[in-house]
């Protein structure tokens, strides 16, 4: 028996091999076996997409139109800080057009156990969080006459950050230049420009600044929301960061995700950023709760990333690498491509669908596809 | 510190300060009840802002209210029976100050009610009539207070679209595109409205016998199945009017068109038989029946370029014929014509054009309650089902359009309808205002009928009694101007544009209908290539092509062979066959100095 399932190992993809392993029966004659081998590559081969079948073409159908019934929805998550999510077409259309900046990047981070157990959780999602001195002041003071700011730090949100007014000091030395900064009091910062020269109007641009400085936490991480799902604690963040939070070690590096697809891209490779777009796509439709089959989108992210690099179903990604000048004038900017055709005498070999629309040729697709030829005697 | 200031604002302009401004506010009020202040005025006390804003301006939209003071209405059964008498009139209410308009932002401080019987100590005014929520159309649709508003408006909608009789003088009238109601009716069931509106001066409607029931699936999504009977006695009959029009227009030169039978070497003649109903005048006689292509009035016009050519042109009379003819797939009856100058001093002639629409398979009819629906099925009366007494109804409506679209006054008003008929008698349907539905169900079970309208009813083809008891009765029913003999259209072959050589578009083009992108994509799914391709093939050409410098040639029917512009004759040339389209494009690109080089090469 095993030497069939050798023997078709190659003829047969992989899972269906392990199901029909699974499913067949314990006593079972290796005649019996082949037969169904048989049946199975015959359905297996029937079931396959046939030569010139509009693939392309079909998917974008499947797609299209289900999205025309869809919402514009946000989804809001009923949660402590209030988070809401781009899904719906405007999701869709913005990972086809592989934007490089989402609208709402956002990450699922799964946690080891037993921090998965909900072992500090809170704590851990506090400490992902990105802080801003602006986050734990009271308020910020200019002192005209001495043209100096003043930061009033609040007790309590620096203990719940963990930040001492020391370190503060320390980062706020290390980030703004042009002023002496010291501690002038319990959780009190006074900051004193040095030149005597300095107009207010640059005074109250350093307040503006030093609101931003950056002090605990994982860059880009704007919001934290820690929550139960299947028995499981996990953190979902407003804004990405998936180079930092792997560094982490409580995290658990290989489920932990984000919907930003270039991130993943950069981090994982062109593989991983695939099926990214994949999952993304699918979710949204899942989401909606609409029918596509998933093959559709599969093809879809291929075509995205057949090259090596993410390309947007749009005139600079996918629509750019057409061969034939008459398909990317007949999509968006005609000038353009035909003036740039002209200049380095492009040839059309006519060998897609758009081309021999415009011309009335049979279209090379399902039975324009094969060609005749008979003996003329 | 005393009391806040409240700023007053006059048209928007600022204008002073007061110290109590509710007794401000109150006092304009009062001055402008006794008619001290002029009646225009408007306050607004924004409380928030702590401003008064005072409006005499115009553009506002305002309406009339009924002044309440400590719960009760000013306006009494005393004011009412002097309107009656003709003793005051709506002015002597608005200044002694029982009837006032309030502005959009005064009627933020007001309150007021809908019925006098829910008058309270708090408000301040009161509706004239429950009814002053809805507009005029709206206010025709009866027992509105049970439907959803959507419905209403549908309803009102669609009665603007109802053929009726429009206007008595409609003799005399050269409107374009009109319809008349051949027998309207007043409606059994009505409302005030009616009354006020003089509306059996202009009604448009008739009144039928509708039964809510299918029948073999001909009435299904919202088409309606009519009894031919019913329409071989008149029922929706109308005429359509359309009038033809031409002008004597003056050129340069002191050159002029004639309305007159053209000649024979005129330019675009059509043929004798299309000129045939003309009388001397070039105009055609009333009561001719035209059909298409016929010429109504025949004109010529003076040549298009009087240049220096003309000397060497060998006709002498190059007058273009520019008759005024019926356009494709029209008919009708000459009803009227009319010889007169226009302002410019010019002879203008207008043939009225009359055509008689018997309903047909297609035509719109709609009850008052936003019901519309085309007819599916003409029935012959004698396989109509049939009501126990031997009523037979005019229409079969489907029960499918109630549930979902919930009007329930299109079922009172059969019922009520059915009632009125019986009675003899008009049946008061005004919305917040009608005939108790109770009271309508008790007088009906008085004269004999089951109170919920249903009767027993028969199968006209079999004869037998079906199970279900029909909901039967009468409504006003309404024929819409939509009618699929304005709108019926085919095409296999017809005409091209120039331009393109591909079919003109639209129905009176006799155009052809697009084959769109995303139908085209239908197709390629398919992989129906060869299908797709004749699909296309509308504007087809074969080129000759240059297989040297790739330019199309022509052909040189002297000689009979193929000859390339560029090349000269010794190269070979292949017809191709391509759209007409693309050549254009190519044209196009040479135009743009851009060298678009057709290489062949054999396919297989």
């Amino acid at each position: 028996m095993d030497k069939l399932f050798k023997e078709y190992n190659e003829k047969l993809p992989a899972n269906i091999i392990t199901s029909l392993k699974e499913k067949m029966p314990k006593n079972i004659s290796s005649a019996n076996v082949k037969k169904i081998f048989e049946l199975t590559l015959k359905e297996y081969e029937t079931s396959k997409v046939e030569a010139g079948e509009c693939v392309g073409l079909v998917a974008a159908e499947s797609i299209g139109e289900p999205s025309t019934q869809m919402t514009l929805n946000t989804f809001h998550f009923a949660g402590v800080s209030e988070m809401n999510i781009t899904t719906g077409l405007p999701r869709i259309i913005e990972i086809l057009d592989a934007r490089k900046k989402i609208s709402t990047p956002m990450m699922e981070i799964y946690l080891k156990p037993p921090y998965s157990k909900g072992k500090d959780i809170k704590k851990i999602a506090q400490s992902i969080k990105e802080t801003t001195l602006k986050d734990m002041t009271k308020e910020f003071l200019i002192n005209i006459a001495e043209l100096s700011i003043e930061v009033v730090l609040d007790p309590k949100s620096t203990k719940e950050f963990g930040v001492t007014d020391t370190v503060v000091s320390k980062t706020l030395q290390k980030s703004i230049k042009g002023y002496s900064i010291r501690k002038s009091g319990d959780n009190k910062i006074t900051l004193k420009a040095k030149g005597k020269d300095v107009s207010l109007n640059e005074i109250y641009k350093t307040k503006e600044k030093i609101k931003g400085v950056y002090l605990k936490g994982i860059k880009g991480i704007t919001q934290v929301l820690p929550i139960k799902r299947e028995n499981e604690f996990m953190i979902i963040t407003a804004g990405t960061n998936l180079k930092d939070i792997l560094k982490l070690d409580k995290v658990d590096q290989t489920r932990t995700i984000t919907n930003d697809i270039f991130e993943i891209y950069n981090v994982f490779g062109i593989e991983a950023a695939r099926q990214s777009i994949i999952g993304e796509v699918y979710k949204v439709i899942e989401n909606q709760g609409l029918n596509v089959d998933i093959r559709h989108i599969m093809l879809v992210a291929d075509t995205m990333s057949v090259t090596g690099m993410i390309r947007g179903i749009s005139r600079y990604g996918v629509v750019s690498g057409k061969a034939s000048v008459l398909a990317r004038a007949s999509f968006e900017t005609p000038l353009k491509h035909i003036i740039e055709a002209s200049l380095t005498g492009e040839i059309d070999n006519l060998s897609s669908v758009v081309e021999n629309v415009m011309l009335n040729q049979p279209v090379p697709v399902g039975t324009g596809l094969p060609g005749l030829i008979t003996k003329v005697k | 510190m005393g009391e806040q200031m409240t700023e007053v604002y006059l048209n928007g302009k600022f204008v002073g300060d007061v110290e109590n401004s509710s007794s401000f506010v109150k006092n304009i009020i009062d001055e402008r009840r006794k008619g001290k202040l002029t009646s225009n005025l408007n306050v607004f006390h924004d409380e928030k802002n702590n401003e008064v804003l005072l409006e005499s301006s115009k553009g506002r939209v305002r309406r009339p209210l009924i002044v309440v003071k400590e719960g009760k209405a000013l306006l009494t059964e005393k004011h009412v029976e002097q309107l009656e008498k003709n003793e005051i009139g709506w002015s002597d209410l608005i200044q002694h100050g029982i009837i006032e308009f309030l502005d959009a932002s005064e009627e933020e401080n007001a309150l007021v009610s809908f019925n006098e019987e829910e008058l309270t100590p708090e408000h301040t005014h009161l509706e004239l009539s429950p009814l002053d929520i809805m507009g005029l159309a709206t206010s025709l649709v009866p027992y509105g207070n049970f439907n959803q508003s959507t419905r209403l408006n549908a309803g009102s909608k669609n009665q603007k679209q109802a053929l009726g009789f429009y206007a008595a003088n409609f003799a005399v009238r050269m409107d374009m595109d009109v319809n008349l109601l051949n027998t309207p009716q007043m409606p059994i069931v009505q409302s005030i409205i009616h009354e006020i509106s003089d509306y059996h001066k202009h009604p448009s409607g008739q009144n039928v016998v509708i039964a809510i029931m299918s029948y073999e699936g001909y009435n299904m999504e919202d088409a309606i199945i009519i009894n031919k009977s019913s329409i071989e006695r008149g029922m929706g009959r109308s005429t359509y009017y359309r009038p033809a029009l031409a002008e004597e227009l003056r050129y340069s030169g002191g050159l002029i068109d004639e309305v007159s039978i053209p000649d024979k070497d005129v330019r675009g003649y059509k043929s004798e038989k299309d000129y045939r109903y003309l009388e001397g005048d070039g105009i055609i006689y009333p009561e001719a029946k035209v059909n298409e292509g016929d010429v109504v009035i025949g004109k010529t016009s003076p040549p298009r370029f009087l240049s220096s050519l003309d000397e060497y042109n060998l006709t002498s009379n190059t007058r273009r014929e520019s008759s005024v003819s019926l356009r494709h797939g029209e008919k009708g009856v000459v009803d009227f014509v009319m010889i007169t100058e226009n302002s410019e001093g010019n002879k203008l002639v207008q043939v009225r054009m009359r055509d008689e629409r018997i309903p047909e398979i297609g035509d719109k009819f709609t009850s008052r309650h936003g019901q519309k629906g085309v007819i599916g099925l003409i029935l012959p009366q004698t396989d109509m089902p049939f009501s126990a007494s031997g009523i037979v109804p005019d229409i079969l409506f489907s029960p499918h359009g109630i549930p979902s679209r919930m009007t329930i006054s299109h079922l009172i008003e059969m019922m009520a309808g059915k009632m009125g008929c019986l009675a003899g008698r008009t049946i008061d349907g005004t919305t917040f205002n009608s005939e108790n539905e109770t009271e309508v169900r008790k007088e009906l079970l008085s004269l004999g009928f089951k109170e919920n309208g249903e009767e027993t009813m028969y199968n006209g083809k079999s004869g037998k009694i079906f199970k279900a008891k029909i909901f039967i009765g009468n409504m006003y029913y309404l024929k819409l101007k939509h009618m699929v003999a304005n709108k019926i259209h085919s095409r296999a072959r017809g005409p091209i544009q120039l331009l393109t050589r591909q079919p003109t578009e639209g129905r009176a083009k006799e155009g052809g209908l697009r084959l769109g992108e995303m139908e085209k994509d239908t197709f390629v799914a398919h992989g129906t290539s060869l299908l797709l391709k004749e699909r296309f093939d509308s504007d087809r050409t074969v080129v000759p092509v240059c297989e040297s410098c790739g330019f199309a040639g022509f052909h040189d029917h002297y000689k009979n062979r193929a000859f390339c512009p560029v090349c000269g004759e010794n190269v070979e040339i292949n017809d191709i066959e391509i759209s007409y389209a693309f050549k254009l494009l190519i044209d196009e690109m040479k135009s743009l100095c851009i060298y678009p080089k057709m290489i062949l090469e054999n396919k297989y």
